[in-house]
């Protein structure tokens, strides 16, 4: 009886603890996708996580080490900058000449709309002196509509 | 009129401004044979500090570029060690550089094959696409001014270093 009550409880406690460690391995699967989502394979120049070359397991093999050591994503992404440069990063830092990653297509937004709207403006502009130059239409003169008429009675059956 | 002439010439410049950056960015071409090499201080694998290849001028050296990751850099990693051992002193070096790895994996690479010439890492692999590599390993073999004196891209063996690199070299025994 009381060796079915220790089973029981061994039982209870194994229950308990099984949860635990599958969100642990789910956590650290976590993990490991946020920051293969973030970095660059560096040979392969695509996502770590669409890259299969050995260069990138060695790279996914040394994130996976640093999240077990407890490493903040900050600063397992820095340990990977020590290591590759900041071309290692997917998303240029807001500094330096990488900041003309985020500068140049808003600039470009704005000049192409500026450009647009110039252009539209021309296109209205031209299309208001075209309206202003072009002849008024007169209708048929006296002459000519007794003309037509007769024409028309020549014809009518 | 004279307003869409402008544009149109700014809109010109821009495309040929891009096209021309596009050509400049795509990437060095190969170091050519009595090209003065690259030499940018990288930090050394195995120990703390940087180094450069200039600190090598006066002396014949064999710059190999490789990563620990590299299957065929493995297979040419004893025959470097071997030719080192046979010819390196005071006349003539070789210089590994690991690229494009985790310098920890380089480290324990070093230990594997018993490397013991000088070792660099270029992390971001800059120095290798200065030299105007396109993987690894490849080979550079500088005369003591530090021009290119030979080159192949892809992995040596013992004929090779024979055959290309130790006719090159000094003729007496350059053992220090």
């Amino acid at each position: 009886m009381r060796r079915l009550r220790l089973s029981l409880v061994l039982l209870a406690l194994a229950a308990l603890l099984l949860p635990t460690a599958a969100g642990a391995a789910s956590a650290l699967r976590t993990e490991l996708n946020e920051i293969e989502g973030e970095v660059m394979c560096p040979v392969c120049g695509t996502l770590l996580e669409l890259a299969e070359s050995p260069q990138a397991t060695r790279e996914k093999a040394f994130i996976e080490k640093l999240v077990k050591q407890g490493q903040s994503k900050d600063e397992i992404k820095q340990a990977l900058v020590d290591q590759y440069g900041d071309e290692v990063l997917a998303e240029p830092k807001g500094s330096g000449f990488s900041l003309s990653a985020y500068v140049v297509p808003i600039v470009a937004f704005i000049v192409a709309i500026v450009l647009l709207a110039f252009a539209v403006w021309k296109w209205r502009r031209a299309a208001g002196s075209r309206d202003d130059k072009r002849p008024e239409v007169e209708g048929p003169s006296d002459e000519d509509r007794e003309r037509l008429d007769a024409d028309l009675a020549r014809y009518d059956l | 009129m004279r307003a869409r002439s402008v544009i149109d010439v700014l809109l010109a410049v821009a495309v040929v401004g891009f096209l021309v950056y596009g050509l400049v960015s795509k990437g060095n071409s190969r170091l050519a044979v009595g090209e003065k090499a690259p030499s940018p201080e990288l930090p050394k694998l195995t120990e703390p500090g940087q180094g450069s290849l200039k600190e090598y001028r006066g002396r014949w050296v064999l710059v190999n570029f490789w990563a620990s990751w590299c299957v065929p850099c493995r297979d040419e990693a004893p025959a470097l060690s071997k030719f080192e051992e046979e010819h390196g002193g005071q006349k003539f070096t070789v210089v590994g550089i690991d690229t494009q790895d985790i310098s920890d994996d380089g480290a324990k690479f070093a230990k594997e094959f018993g490397l013991t010439y000088p070792l660099l890492h270029d992390g971001n692999g800059d120095n290798g696409h200065e030299f105007g590599t396109t993987g690894v390993p490849e080979n550079y073999l500088l005369e003591p001014s530090g021009k290119l004196a030979w080159a192949v891209a892809g992995p040596v063996d013992a004929r090779m270093l024979e055959e290309h690199v130790a006719p090159l070299l000094p003729p007496e025994k350059n053992k220090s």
